[in-house]
């Protein structure tokens, strides 16, 4: 549809006036109160040991969260878009139930079951495997809170594109698999790349879950988030905006890199 | 991954691409990875057994939680399903200078600490406010902490399926003399609606479990802006811990009661539409 | 095709990513340039020191001035600082430890119950302490609405901030402090429950879920007064918040408890004799800690710091912290636990 022009300026002031309110504003704020102090102060703020530490920690555990979740997302996404089967509505309520719980609770339900005294704890600490306050801690939970983003980007994409291509594909002779990586992946691009995009900023940015579980070992088991904490907690307030700013910088990093990859229509080109 | 596909009569009908395999392995990732631990939290709550459990849910505080906390996330998943897919349909169907960096800040809120989050809703809207307002210790700081942290969910669910969305319906319509509203109200917006409703659960799962931006601005007052994620956190630190689960179970129940609701709309709408 | 703007841009960023995972070798250190404490391979011993959270910067300086020493030199250190309560919960979990201080002693008896630390921690000269404090009022720089004694704060349109002390078990000492100077150190219950009812009930709007919290929010405009501890208002003051404190004559006294766990090495011992010796017990009182080494206590004395509060009481006059606990702070039958739901009640619409 073609959205004749007063309404477009119209929609367009609206949703930005809700933007700027919502977001602009304070993450402009965000970003003054950073700088505030100049450039220079943030540079040596993000160069303390401890925060490369937390960057380099933050970063090897998104690693391995983000793609664990994509590939489990994708596979989850094709069966609840594609297929009939029993109990489809409840693992897709269960899915999306990760976020509901608080992040102290998703801490302590981790310790309840990997703990030194929980369900599989002692198991896994004869078998020399430490789980809680240490960085394999940190991973569990940052994949149970960020479980639920690219099953939730991909279904609606799946089933908008309808599986039409895919049956064509499917009586040309192609197989599965090579109907999944030619015909399937590509049309849900967008949702995979937005699905990672969110869930990166999940994972960067978990704080409760991870608080709970890592024990805060500086240079250790610090993550940015419980960097800022820290800073904060010692009134370095210059310094936790300025490991908030690597964050954002993270996050955005990981948007142009999943956006950059522009489709050939001039549709879409956000 | 191996399709199954049952060729009648030469031709192809319902497929099931992933296979049982896919999915067994997918069920079984969701298991470990969420059930496992939450159902840790179901049999700790019923440690000090059924009476301490209704107990601990039905004290004033918990019920006055659950219901502020309820309430509080449908006003935001619905704020956000009206706002969202407006942005959404702003960033994608409109062109103006600037766009690309509005799209770019849309996921902060959420990457951002939420104790960062926190301080700036203080400063922008508590008592040195340079609006010249003061919300803080109100219910509406709550809900706009909670629309701060939940902003890109429905946008970001719309967005790729409105990318995605074939153009040629809307052309036909418009061909055969469909005026605008029309053809949102009965081709696009139908289409959609799963990928908002989507993002509607999870910002309503995501306020429901928030907690580290609200606390600043909300003060936590007990049967007014208190969340039960936070009175969760007092229980536990109060060395309550079965209370805690108690209360946890509750509202795990109450969500996953709302979000099959939130879906079951979802059905409900496709099924009327037909 | 991606466009050369945005292939500059991402590649720019993966660079930075690269860098930062291989080059930079992280640490434990928070300061710019700041020397990592942990000790690398060299070290011998690591001890790890769980802590919670105020003293941090305390240790920052302690710490690398213990590793100077002849006892010190081969010890690496890890730390954790957070929340005095979480902190004593995560060692019980599992978390390793070999030095804890915490701020309130129920969080050393939980690890004591646990069996983690001896009983017999503070049958120590310095009874188990490693510093103390007083609870303080914290005011907006100059004064101005002249608070000086509890009385004032319940002056019509007062507005009193203080941490929940069901979110903080260190904000407990504010509330005990309020009781105990209103109930002449224990001596009159009703006295000092009425108090508190007052306080909570007509002048605090909020409570905050931690120390910190409140003074943010004490910073961020709100409230006339904050309640806390007067090593915490130095500490904000030398770090640069905009805050003055006034010690009330009637106050209570605020222990620290430090101890090492049972399966602690001997280092963790030459390490508590060390944070109890002279130079690291001035490095405690320059940030505001009152000091147990009776001779740097006296030293500070005498150059004014750290006056004694004429009513100055203790938590023993109170009835010690396990019955203060069950009587006043059990979440369902405590009497402040009552006057807050009431309160809750009263204020709600």
């Amino acid at each position: 549809m073609t959205v004749s022009r007063p309404w477009r300026i119209g929609l367009r002031v609206v949703g930005l006036g809700y933007l700027a309110l919502l977001l602009l504003v304070p993450v402009g704020l965000i970003f003054y109160r950073t700088f505030e102090h100049g450039v220079g102060a943030v540079w040596a703020s993000i160069t303390t040991p401890a925060a490369i530490h937390a960057f380099q920690l933050t970063l090897e555990v998104t690693a391995i969260a983000v793609p664990l979740n994509t590939l489990f997302g994708i596979v989850m996404a094709m069966a609840l878009a594609r297929g009939e089967w029993r109990g489809k509505g409840l693992v897709n309520a269960i899915i999306d139930l990760p976020f509901a719980i608080s992040p102290i609770v998703i801490g302590l339900s981790l310790i309840l079951v990997y703990g030194a005294r929980g369900w599989l704890g002692g198991a896994l600490a004869d078998a020399g495997v430490q789980v809680i306050f240490s960085v394999p801690g940190i991973v569990l939970a940052t994949i149970f809170v960020s479980l639920p983003f690219v099953v939730r980007e991909v279904t609606p994409v799946l089933k908008e594109v309808g599986d039409d291509q895919e049956q064509a594909a499917a009586t040309l002779g192609a197989g599965g698999w090579t109907t999944f990586r030619r015909v399937t992946l590509p049309s849900i691009r967008w949702g995979v790349a937005y699905g990672v995009v969110l869930s990166v900023a999940r994972c960067i940015g978990e704080f409760g879950a991870v608080s709970v579980v890592s024990g805060k070992i500086s240079g250790q088991t610090e993550t940015l988030t419980l960097l800022v904490e820290k800073r904060f907690s010692n009134f370095d307030l210059a310094g936790a905006y300025a490991a908030s700013a690597l964050l954002a910088l993270i996050a955005l990093g990981t948007l142009l890199a999943m956006t950059a990859i522009k489709p050939r229509r001039e549709e879409g080109d956000t | 991954m191996s399709a199954l596909a049952v060729r009648v009569g030469g031709t192809v009908s319902r497929r099931f691409h992933t296979g049982a395999l896919g999915l067994g392995v997918a069920t079984l990732w969701l298991s470990v990875i969420v059930l496992l631990p939450l159902s840790a939290v179901v049999v700790r709550s019923l440690d000090g057994g059924l009476g301490a459990f209704w107990d601990a849910v039905s004290s004033r505080q918990a019920v006055a939680a659950l219901r502020f906390t309820v309430l509080v996330s449908l006003a935001t998943a619905a704020i956000n399903v009206v706002g969202g897919t407006l942005i959404a349909w702003v960033l994608v169907r409109d062109q103006f200078h600037g766009k690309r960096v509005v799209n770019a800040l849309i996921d902060l809120p959420f990457a951002l600490p939420t104790i960062v989050a926190g301080l700036t809703l203080l400063t922008l809207y508590g008592p040195r406010s340079p609006f010249g307002i003061n919300l803080a210790y109100t219910q509406v700081a709550v809900l706009l902490a909670l629309l701060f942290v939940t902003l890109p969910f429905v946008i970001r669910s719309v967005q790729p399926v409105l990318i995605e969305l074939d153009r040629e319906m809307e052309e036909a319509a418009l061909s055969l003399g469909a005026g605008n509203a029309t053809i949102f109200r009965r081709i696009v917006l139908p289409n959609l609606v799963p990928a908002i409703l989507s993002g509607a659960a999870l910002a309503f799962a995501r306020a429901v479990g928030e907690f580290g931006s609200i606390v600043l601005i909300s003060g936590n007052i007990p049967f007014r802006t208190q969340v039960s994620s936070v009175y969760v956190f007092k229980l536990i630190e109060s060395d309550a811990p079965t209370s805690a689960a108690a209360v946890s179970t509750v509202l795990l129940l109450v969500s996953l009661a709302v979000l099959l609701g939130i879906r079951g709309l979802g059905h409900w709408g496709a099924r009327h539409d037909r | 095709m991606i466009s050369q703007h945005v292939r500059k841009t991402v590649l720019a960023l993966l660079a930075l990513a690269a860098l930062a995972v291989v080059a930079g070798c992280g640490g434990s250190s928070d300061t710019a340039g700041g020397s990592d404490v942990s000790g690398g391979g060299n070290a011998k011993t690591t001890l790890s020191l769980v802590a919670y959270s105020t003293p941090e910067v305390v240790y920052d300086q302690i710490i690398p001035d213990f590793q100077k020493t002849a006892a010190g030199r081969d010890v690496g250190f890890k730390t954790s600082f957070g929340a005095s309560g979480d902190q004593s919960r995560a060692v019980e979990a599992g978390l390793r430890a070999d030095v804890v201080t915490f701020s309130t002693e129920p969080d050393m008896t939980r690890l004591v119950d646990a069996g983690i630390v001896d009983p017999s921690w503070n049958r120590t000269p310095t009874r188990g302490l490693v510093t103390t404090s007083v609870v303080a009022f914290v005011v907006r720089k100059g004064n101005p609405k002249h608070i000086k004694t509890w009385n004032d704060l319940l002056r019509p349109g007062v507005k009193v901030l203080t941490p929940n002390p069901f979110s903080s078990g260190a904000a407990k000492w504010n509330l005990l402090a309020a009781y105990g100077q209103a109930s002449h150190a224990g001596r009159d219950p009703q006295a000092g429950l009425a108090y508190v009812r007052k306080l909570i009930t007509d002048h605090v709007p909020v409570q905050d879920k931690s120390g910190r919290e409140a003074l943010s929010d004490f910073t961020g405009g709100n409230g006339d007064v904050l309640l806390s501890y007067e090593y915490e208002a130095t500490t904000a003051q030398k770090k640069g918040e905009d805050v003055d404190y006034v010690v009330p004559s009637d106050t209570i006294k605020i222990n620290i408890d430090i101890a090492k766990t049972r399966t602690a090495p001997p280092a963790a011992q030459q390490f508590l004799d060390y944070v109890l010796s002279k130079p690291a017990q001035q490095r405690f009182a320059d940030w505001g800690y009152r000091p147990v080494n009776a001779d740097v206590l006296a030293a500070a004395k005498a150059r004014g710091l750290f006056p004694d509060p004429p009513g100055l009481f203790t938590i023993e006059q109170l009835g010690g912290w396990s019955r203060v606990n069950d009587q006043f702070f059990d979440v369902d039958r405590g009497s402040i636990a009552k006057i807050e739901e009431d309160a809750g009640v009263s204020t709600a619409k």
